[in-house]
């Protein structure tokens, strides 16, 4: 019986999504075990090559309002669990693409509109180059890759194993993003390219979205002068393969933000593809002794710990999720 | 009743699936726009591997005619592979052939377009090239085999609406047999109502519904807005009346209106 006494869970797939919903069932006093192929954190996942920018006012541009809202129970979450650096995010435009700052800032709420100075005050190696910004100032970031691989350590401390195959009696927690295509017939791939690059010459402390009305670029610091370039959104499930034409795009983008980043060393590429209902917007479904945490998008460390908490006020509590839907497939 | 290759449309609207903020707000939005093609871009989406298929699937299930284009091209030999690849992937005869010049303002490159244009006629394809209002390139193409063409209003993306009115009425006035889209640079519903009410057979959008604080609203508006420029055209409009030409002689100014 599914609110019974004995609550064991097998989650299948840790990645941010499985990693969460496993940390958070563990807190509310359930047994989870965890399967995946690979016993650590990696490549394999999706949330391998995120950008782990927490930003729900930003992403309220092109999101549905449940992003914004449930994104914010993102920062106490990941707080409580990892180093999360709250500085906000930076918006700006190159000149010619000015009027997009404006559409930004008609559609989105929790900035404040800083002109050149402000801009040199929180990003001192940008004086200068734009004279208008938007500063969200309660936005946070964390570093993805890090935050994985704690949680699967902090999941280790407390006994939980990863193992190829699951104990057959447990209900099943599947989270396996793109892979569960099979079940989710309605869940599809968009395509996301990145870089990772190391520049000293150019000091960024937090986020930084330039916008164009084709080439949308975010750079997102991880310290010591590394930064993640990111990320094209291309209506695909490939898996593989960054295109000349996108690792041009993201560089000179780079480029024009500041001209240092042409000396940058290419660290990394990085591709892989989100998986995505028909509305962007997450879903938790049931069929049989099997619920499905799925959906998350390009929202994968802004929404999990939503996600998380309605997946074990709904296993563990029988509240019914406000993302739950019936499986269309 | 204007055919495109045979084919009626149930509106004038040829409706683009980039950009939108989701699927599902796309599917929306063509409902409310009641589009009679909806148009998609292969280039960038098919991968290695045919990756975009579930998107495309998406698109097909709208239920209007699928014009897939080759947007992102920059060659001729790039446009008539991805052409190729449309037709397996759609069925349908039918493309809308980019070939970008210039990759900043994406204005056609119109000596490659007429070349591609024509290896895909000989090939079997139904044409609807992307081009400019330059009417030596028009006639090229239709020399070529094309039997529609797609003016552009504006560069892509730009949503100017129609910048060279003259060049475009002199167009429709040269060609008036040969069904004509106003492809691109549409910012504004008032815009494809001109271009409907110039005589124009179809416009064909994106961003501008894509890119609106509400694209389902924006749709249902620009629906709404080839409806009253192509009523209007049919309803055959007044003379404007310039009063500022001297030639009516006044006497006494007997006339009041």
């Amino acid at each position: 019986m599914l609110f019974g006494p004995i609550m064991h869970f097998s989650i299948i797939g840790a990645g941010v999504a499985g990693l969460c919903v496993a940390t958070e069932m563990m807190a509310r006093g359930a047994k989870v075990e965890l399967v995946d192929n690979a016993a650590t954190p990696g490549p394999h996942a999706c949330s391998w090559w995120a950008g782990g920018m927490l930003a729900p006012w930003c992403e309220r541009e092109s999101a549905e309002e449940p992003v914004l809202r449930l994104g914010q129970e993102s920062f106490d979450w990941w707080g409580n669990h990892v180093p999360v650096t709250r500085a906000g995010t930076l918006v700006i435009a190159l000149d010619r693409d000015k009027r997009e700052l404006d559409r930004f800032a008609r559609r989105t709420e929790g900035f404040q509109t800083l002109d050149g100075s402000g801009v040199e005050a929180l990003e001192p190696d940008l004086a200068g180059r734009f004279d208008r910004a938007l500063y969200f100032k309660d936005e946070a970031h964390l570093s993805p890759r890090d935050a994985l691989q704690s949680l699967s350590d902090q999941l280790a401390a407390k006994g939980v194993t990863v193992g190829n195959t699951g104990t057959v009696e447990n209900d099943i927690i599947d989270c396996r993003g793109l892979s569960a295509r099979d079940n989710l017939k309605d869940l599809r791939g968009v395509k996301g390219e990145m870089l990772i690059i190391r520049c000293p010459d150019v000091t960024l402390s937090r986020p930084v979205r330039l916008l164009h009305p084709r080439i949308p670029l975010y750079i997102v610091p991880r310290g010591d002068g590394v930064y993640m370039l990111g990320a094209t959104m291309i209506e695909s499930s490939e898996r593989s393969r960054i295109t000349a034409r996108s690792l041009l795009e993201m560089l000179s983008a780079a480029y024009a933000l500041h001209p240092a980043f042409a000396e940058a060393e290419v660290l990394e590429i990085g591709v892989d593809a989100r998986p995505a209902f028909p509305d962007n917007l997450p879903r938790i479904r049931r069929n049989g002794k099997t619920t499905w945490v799925n959906g998350l998008f390009r929202h994968g460390f802004l929404l999990a710990p939503a996600m998380a908490r309605m997946t074990a006020d709904f296993l563990l509590e029988g509240k019914k999720p406000e993302v739950m839907d019936e499986n269309h497939s | 009743m204007t055919l495109f290759y045979g084919t009626e449309l149930t509106s004038p609207l040829m409706l683009g699936t980039a950009l939108y903020p989701s699927p599902a707000i796309m599917a929306e939005a063509f409902k409310a726009s009641g589009a009679g093609v909806a148009t998609v871009s292969l280039r960038r989406e098919s991968g290695a591997d045919r990756a975009g298929q579930d998107f495309w699937s998406l698109v097909s299930d709208f239920g209007v005619p699928v014009l897939p284009n080759t947007a992102g091209c920059h060659t001729v030999k790039e446009a008539v592979t991805t052409a190729q690849m449309a037709r397996e992937v759609f069925g349908t005869p039918w493309i809308k052939l980019e070939v970008i010049g210039h990759t900043d303002t994406l204005q056609p490159d119109v000596f490659g377009l007429v070349e591609a244009a024509k290896i895909l006629t000989e090939d079997g394809f139904e044409v609807f090239p992307y081009t400019t209002e330059d009417l030596i390139v028009a006639e090229r193409l239709l020399n070529a085999g094309c039997k529609v063409l797609m003016p552009w209003g504006a560069p892509i993306g730009s949503g100017l609406g129609l910048n060279n009115l003259h060049g475009l009425r002199t167009m429709r006035a040269q060609f008036p047999d040969v069904p004509m889209v106003i492809d691109a640079g549409i910012g504004l519903p008032s815009h494809a109502a001109q271009a409907m009410e110039m005589g124009f057979d179809a416009v064909l959008l994106n961003t501008a519904v894509a890119k609106a604080g509400d694209p389902v609203a924006m749709a249902r508006a620009f629906g709404l807005a080839v409806e009253a420029g192509k009523a209007a055209y049919d309803a055959d409009p007044m003379e404007p009346r310039d009063m500022a030409s001297p030639s009516t002689p006044l006497i006494g100014k007997a006339f009041l209106e």
